[in-house]
């Protein structure tokens, strides 16, 4: 058996569980570590310029890819960057695990240099997480984290060494364990037989069904499934923020995002039907609105990993904890039994009257005038240059939205965005991680002008990797979605949502950082230096476009209603 | 409703702040909580009282069972169980209050674990209301100092919390 020190057992135990990329930054807690990094070649660093992005960056690239995404840090000041991060991946149910360096076992608890209490500050965000108490320990505790991170609802798992666990002058004999076993974790995978026997009939008997899928489906790799039962049964499908790309977009049987920006169609269809499959869903506040109100004629029916998601907010008549993938594949098979047959006449009657929704044309945008370029005809204008086909990042506020609901995501995992923690500086190191993964597809980062701002020293990083992002700000010059809240809500009363005079000159910022930026100002001007920036292959660009601040993005909820209470526009609401 | 849950937790640096955590992280109310190793010493022992609606116990029980230090748990209102409580409590005895304090510990099934010529320490166990029924009948006034361990409880019958 080989010896290795605590630091080189870590990278070992890394290459041994399959890590090909870690993303990280050095510092004293975590050098023995860096030098065990150093010494060998299976297991790539990226260096990135803030731990936020290194999280960012490890997301992006678990989200594209469904491999855990590992990130490595220092202790004190670099493990709490990290904490932004690690909270976006625990909300979002991203499978992660986190290294964090801590100062020698001996000092925990001295207030030294650069100490933090990083098990205590990233309790409540993490599925789990780990303190290194003996080197030998290490090969097991990697072990574990990833068992946990990527097994049932996964999340993201820390686990903190304190430095003299990884003194290279103290050598261990190294095995990497091939199986693990924890008496306290179990994962469930099946369904309950009986129950998805009882939500197959009420499925099938039902008169206006929809099927609401989430993250979970794209999580549990089971969008090709989700999509042959919704076509077996020609339901209409809705997907959540997080579930883009679950049902392919372009489908006919496909309503559009559902939820507080949701189309007419999705929100109706939800507020009427009288059976709802939830699948890989959590019934989110951005989701139900008001839930007394919510869905008041329907039988929910809830399939999810996580016991904990069911009847936490809305209650379900049938709950079903399980694996989205087993248990589609049982209802598959149910609804391909022969007597299994759905009530056709109900059903065409529904299609009619969402025909009906669908004709309203909620997301048609009215173009503005005198050459203005509206922030969703820049979406439109990637959709079209990227034919449908790039990994689409985004941040936070008004860009995400548009991106969501004119992207037409027609596979999982394409469709990159803080959904749950809704974190601002989240779109490009993300990208990034997207891009390392996959270098020769468009890795798109839609942003905002305020967004990008937030983590916008990964330019550097960019550079150094040879990473050719597309950074795509749509540029209103203020805070869009704090700013449309404030002329709804607040009277126009902007209150700290604007910054005209103080933005940087982003053409000269990235080319200070050596890549391309090109300004668009015109919408006649629009798709053609949309084409010659992505035709930039090899290059980063960062593409800032002045769009019209004015705009607001609709429908939205009204806060309070139901899902069918929303405002489609400045001057009508239903 | 007030419910007793038990918990079988790992034994390890953290599992306790991780289930006290969750209850502040998830704003739900801990009345007591009390800890200890058991038999195994791998394991611990956590009795927790809370108070809330079915549909909030459900999810504290959910959530509880999804910390990955916790190994098994059971509320242990939803049977019928034995609860205890421990008390030591110190009160003030003087002169006629003294034989009067001693009668009311006796009839209440307490002991004088302590004397001196102002003060007696008393140790009471039962179940919480007991205990309240016992401050109340002392009277707030000769009270100086309380201890209370928290409810403990197992339940009734062949039914074992164990692994």
């Amino acid at each position: 058996m080989e010896l290795l020190s605590g630091g080189e057992m870590l990278i070992r135990a890394l290459h041994d569980e399959g890590v090909e990329l870690l993303f990280g930054y050095p510092g004293g807690a975590a050098l023995h570590i860096y030098d065990a990094i150093f010494n060998q070649d299976k297991v790539a660093h990226i260096l990135v310029r803030h731990e936020q992005a290194a999280t960012h960056a490890a997301d992006g690239y678990a989200r594209a890819t469904g491999k855990p995404g590992v990130v490595l840090v220092t202790s004190g000041p670099g493990a709490t960057n990290a904490i932004t991060g690690i909270a976006t991946a625990f909300m979002d149910s991203v499978p992660m695990v986190v290294i964090s360096g801590q100062v020698d076992s001996s000092l925990i608890g001295s207030d030294a240099f650069q100490e933090t209490d990083m098990v205590g500050v990233s309790r409540p965000i993490v599925k789990h997480s780990f303190m290194v108490q003996n080197a030998e320990d290490i090969p097991m505790v990697v072990k574990k984290a990833f068992h946990i991170a990527t097994t049932g609802r996964p999340g993201p798992v820390v686990i903190d060494v304190p430095k003299d666990a990884t003194d290279p002058a103290r050598k261990f004999e190294y095995q990497y364990p091939s199986t693990v076993k924890m008496r306290s974790y179990s994962v469930p995978s099946k369904g309950h037989t009986g129950q998805i026997k009882k939500a197959v009939e009420i499925l099938l008997a039902a008169k206006r069904p929809i099927i609401y899928a989430g993250g979970g489906v794209i999580q549990g790799n089971a969008s090709e499934l989700l999509t042959q039962f919704a076509r077996k049964l020609g339901y209409p499908v809705t997907n959540t923020l997080m579930g883009l790309g679950a049902f392919p977009a372009p489908d006919k049987q496909f309503l559009g995002m559902l939820g507080m920006h949701g189309t007419y169609e999705a929100n109706n269809a939800m507020h009427f039907s009288d059976v709802v499959l939830g699948i890989g869903v959590r019934f989110d506040d951005r989701v139900t609105n008001a839930v007394s109100k919510f869905c008041p004629g329907a039988k929910i029916l809830h399939v999810d990993i996580d016991p904990a998601s069911i009847s936490k907010t809305v209650a379900a008549d049938v709950p079903i904890v399980g694996s989205v993938t087993s248990v589609l594949e049982e209802m598959l098979e149910l609804v391909a039994q022969a007597d299994a047959k759905v009530d056709r006449k109900s059903l065409d009657l529904w299609w009619q009257q969402i025909e009906g929704w669908r004709a309203k044309q909620c997301l048609k945008v009215t173009p503005a005038e005198n050459d203005v370029i509206k922030p969703q005809q820049v979406v439109e204008s990637v959709y079209r240059v990227t034919g449908g086909e790039a990994y689409v990042s985004s941040d936070v506020g008004q860009h995400q939205m548009f991106a969501a609901q004119y992207y037409h995501f027609d596979k999982p995992r394409r469709w990159i965005n803080s959904g749950g923690l809704g974190t601002m500086g989240f779109g490009f190191p993300a990208a990034m991680g997207v891009q390392l993964a996959f270098p020769d597809a468009i890795s798109v980062c839609i942003t905002g002008e305020g967004s990008i701002q937030m983590c916008i020293q990964e330019l550097a990083t960019c550079l150094q990797y040879g990473l050719p992002v597309k950074i795509v700000c749509l540029n209103n010059e203020s805070l869009g979605m704090v700013r449309q809240w404030q002329d709804m809500q607040y009277g126009g009363r902007y209150s700290n949502s604007t910054y005209s005079e103080s933005l940087p000159d982003f053409v000269k910022l990235v080319e200070a950082y050596g890549h391309v930026g090109v300004r668009i100002e015109k919408l006649s001007e629009l798709d053609q230096k949309m084409t010659e920036a992505f035709a930039l292959k090899d290059r980063l660009v960062f593409i800032d476009v002045a769009v019209d601040p004015s705009e607001h993005v609709y429908p939205m909820a009204i806060k309070g209603g139901s899902m069918k209470d929303m405002y489609l526009s400045k001057t009508e609401r239903t | 409703m007030r419910h007793i849950i038990s918990i079988l937790l790992e034994n390890e640096p953290g599992a306790l702040s991780r289930v006290v955590g969750l209850f502040s992280q998830r704003n739900y109310n801990i009345e007591s909580l009390t800890v200890a190793p058991t038999e195994d010493h791998t394991l611990s022992r956590l009795t927790i009282t809370t108070i809330g609606d079915d549909r909030k116990i459900e999810q504290i029980t959910k959530h509880l069972n999804k910390l990955i230090d916790v190994v098994k748990l059971v509320d242990l209102t939803e049977g019928s169980h034995i609860e205890r409580e421990l008390m030591l409590l110190k009160v003030k005895a003087t002169g006629a209050q003294r034989a009067e304090i001693k009668r009311t510990t006796d009839i209440f099934r307490g002991q004088i674990v302590d004397v001196t010529s102002t003060v007696y320490s008393i140790q009471l166990t039962g179940a919480s209301d007991k205990l309240d029924s016992f401050l109340a009948a002392i009277g707030n006034a000769s009270v100086l100092e309380v201890a209370r361990t928290g409810v403990t409880g197992i339940s009734r019958g062949e039914k074992v919390l164990s692994l």
